[in-house]
């Protein structure tokens, strides 16, 4: 069981997926237009108060919880007990999907709703129940659109940024009987038609969870769409999927982290529908789940905990972070080869899976730190990405001694001041035989992959602590 | 009520404890919290209330594509009938809420159109709601930043209302309004640790079902409602 998309190895990936030319203009407009929401819906917000104010409690919760996740999850999966709820710890992906399928069995149910969710997408969920001869289907839009074609997701907030209109309707035509236009409207509200009626039918229901709130053994859910309140309310059976760290202690918590998660991922002051569930307790209730499961997955999340890269279990999945990332903007979501995307991916990947199949994706980065910027809890993704470069170099994943002497040659340079600025002044000169047009085309080494994709800035001779002197100073204007 | 059930819980928990370097923490030992250095959400529209968030809801109801009508408790019958004809008519469902009369609703409760939610009634309720033209319910938080209602979905304010229908009206009156989702997690909060029950779903909703899957156009109406609207009781 994995979270691989694709059989091609990192650097292949990424040559096939710069090719697609109609992916990488629309990853560009969307993460244009996500970043300016973003952007008016936190900096630029004024009634919202200060936005690192914000980030800096969203990074608080965040560390107290996980410093004490074991607290939180005992309180969770006490109090959804005494609600009538069953609560299974699963240490493995295979251990969480084996009880979801022996839940279905026990039921004898074969149709099942899902709502997006990316710790099911790591378990392979639906491939598990579809080995048991369930009929599975994906009720967000987006989920619905790459189901149908066999897909995979390219963005954690919008999954199918990767097609096109036209594309969905031939897709619709072809396999579910669509004889419209390619008016998203059209497509939506047929959508809504196909999808209503196996909302009535669906005996099991299956969601992700944003965040569970361990006070309340309640589990909220984040749409705009309202899919995770049907698959909520008309199956007689709920499952929810949650990775072990998506937990906040109290609803003040959970009030901060949806705010951050709202404004941070579609610029919303709240999402259309945030519904919070637990177990029902009441006799007599008509549209609620008679039965509730909550799975908490560890599946390689402990491997953070207690390392310096525990802060990576801080993400709330905005994706803030990969609407910001230069490279992911050149080679999608696709070419990382797993689930999880941008920054971030980069870092949890190699976490969860080792860094034999994942090494490359830390070094699918500019360190240009605008992810560290982006992200409202405070993640320092770039840092994060420099460690596992460390930890590859110095031997504990497979790593080309070339770029090993680089980095060891790279870091006595930068820990040594008198020979940082000799290095930045030759790199000026070094620079030359490449440059063009003040840029780098045709980079060498470590540069080849990036400079294939766009250009690199040349070194100019004016090094960071240089500029920011003559900045201070009004001398630098851009 | 169903008996809730734990798998795997020790182990599990003692790993990450172990990987902390401690022994495991459990709520026979209720852990010291820190306060908070940072608490930015409370300073949020702190200060405002009543009348006074009302432009600030106003504004946010735009951005939601949704209608809002202002109105008293004594005009609430004729202008929720207005908005259902100008919802399409059809069949209603309500809420099993004692506010329906106590806001002067008794008469509009009895329509022949108006279906109102019985528990006793099973299954009969979830067929009539699917079937129905217009869902309509009573606010019991709102939030005048996102122009959000609350609602405490349980046996008797069916979670169905809301989302089944094609449209649906929000009944809201002046004294559920707070600035931000800060003071209703709050009152959450309190009740919890008054030893109250929380509602089986507690329902966020600031207007119509929407996506933009789709090249990133927007559409509404995708699960949920297409068309919402609001009525601000403002005596009440």
């Amino acid at each position: 069981m994995s979270i691989k998309i694709g059989d091609l190895p990192f650097k292949e990936s990424v040559e096939e997926e710069v090719k697609d030319t109609f992916m990488r203009n629309a990853i560009a407009n969307a993460q244009d237009s996500l970043r300016s929401k973003k952007l008016s819906a936190t900096e630029d917000d004024t009634q919202f108060g200060d936005w690192e104010a914000w980030r800096e409690a969203g990074a608080e919760i965040r560390r107290h919880t996980l410093n004490n996740l074991d607290y939180y999850l005992h309180m969770l999966s006490e109090k959804v007990q005494e609600r009538g709820g069953h609560v299974y710890f699963a240490e493995t992906r295979e251990e969480a999907s084996d009880y979801i399928k022996q839940v279905v069995q026990q039921k004898e149910a074969t149709k099942v709703v899902k709502t997006k969710s990316m710790v099911t997408e790591e378990i392979e969920l639906n491939k598990t129940l579809e080995g048991i001869g369930c009929d599975v289907l994906e009720t967000d839009l987006g989920e619905y659109i790459l189901q149908i074609d066999e897909d995979r997701p390219s963005h954690f907030v919008a999954p199918s940024l990767h097609r096109n209109k036209e594309q969905i309707r031939d897709m619709y035509t072809e396999k579910i009987g669509y004889t419209g236009t390619e008016d998203p409207s059209e497509l939506t509200s047929y959508t809504r038609e196909v999808l209503r009626e196996k909302f009535v039918e669906a005996e099991v229901g299956i969601t992700g969870c944003n965040f569970a709130v361990a006070n309340s053994g309640s589990v909220a859910l984040v749409t705009n769409e309202g899919n995770a309140n049907m698959a909520t309310t008309m199956p007689d059976t709920q499952i929810v999927v949650m990775g072990m760290e998506r937990i906040v202690p109290d609803w003040e918590d959970l009030d901060v982290l949806v705010s951050l998660l709202c404004r941070s991922a579609v610029g919303q002051n709240l999402s259309t529908y945030v519904t919070v569930i637990a177990p029902d307790t009441e006799e007599g209730t008509v549209d609620v789940p008679k039965d509730f499961h909550l799975v908490i997955l560890d599946g390689g999340r402990s491997n953070a905990l207690g390392t310096e890269f525990q802060e990576a279990l801080h993400c709330i999945r905005c994706a803030a972070c990969v609407n910001v990332c230069p490279v992911y903007r050149q080679i999608g979501g696709h070419a990382y080869g797993t689930i999880y995307q941008g920054p971030i991916g980069a870092v949890l990947t190699p976490i969860l899976e080792g860094y034999e199949e994942y090494g490359d994706l830390p070094y699918a980065s500019s360190l240009c730190a605008a992810c560290t910027e982006a992200c409202p809890v405070k993640i320092p993704l770039h840092d994060l990405l420099v460690r596992h470069r460390e930890r590859i170099v110095s031997g504990e994943g497979d790593f080309s001694q070339a770029e090993k002497a680089a980095m060891k040659g790279y870091g006595s340079v930068v820990a040594t001041p008198s020979l940082y600025e000799l290095a930045m002044k030759s790199a000026k000169v070094g620079a030359t035989p490449f440059r063009k047009k003040g840029k780098i085309s045709t980079g060498v080494g470590p540069l080849k992959e990036w400079t294939d994709i766009r250009d690199f800035p040349t070194p100019d001779g004016l090094d960071f602590r240089k500029w920011f002197k003559k900045h201070k100073a009004g001398e630098h204007h851009e | 009520m169903n008996k809730g059930t734990i798998q795997h819980r020790t182990k599990f928990l003692e790993k990450i404890a172990g990987k902390m370097h401690r022994k495991p923490r459990d709520m026979a030992n209720p852990i010291e919290r820190p306060k908070r250095l940072f608490t930015p959400e409370k300073d949020v529209l702190a200060h405002i209330a009543g009348v006074d968030l009302l432009p600030v809801f106003y504004r946010e109801c735009e951005k939601i594509l949704t209608d809002v009508v202002e109105t008293t408790a004594a005009s609430l019958d004729n202008v929720l009938r207005n908005l259902v004809k100008a919802h399409g008519n059809g069949e209603v469902v309500i809420s099993k809420d004692a506010r329906f009369t106590a806001f002067g609703l008794k008469d509009f409760s009895e329509e022949d159109f108006v279906y109102r939610w019985d528990p006793a009634k099973g299954e009969e309720n979830v067929i009539v709601t699917e079937r129905a033209q217009t869902g309509i319910m009573f606010s019991d938080i709102t939030l005048a930043e996102s122009a959000t209602m609350v609602m405490f979905n349980d046996k008797d304010k069916g979670r169905a209302i809301g989302l089944l229908p094609e449209t649906f009206i929000g009944i809201i009156p002046l004294s559920t309004l707070v600035p931000r989702m800060t003071q209703a997690a709050e009152e959450i909060n309190r009740r919890i640790e008054a030893g109250e029950t929380i509602a089986s779903c507690v329902n966020f909703v600031s207007g119509p079902s929407n996506s933009a899957d789709i090249e990133y156009n927007l559409v509404v109406g995708v699960h949920g409602p297409v068309k919402v609207s609001y009525i601000i009781v403002t005596d009440r």
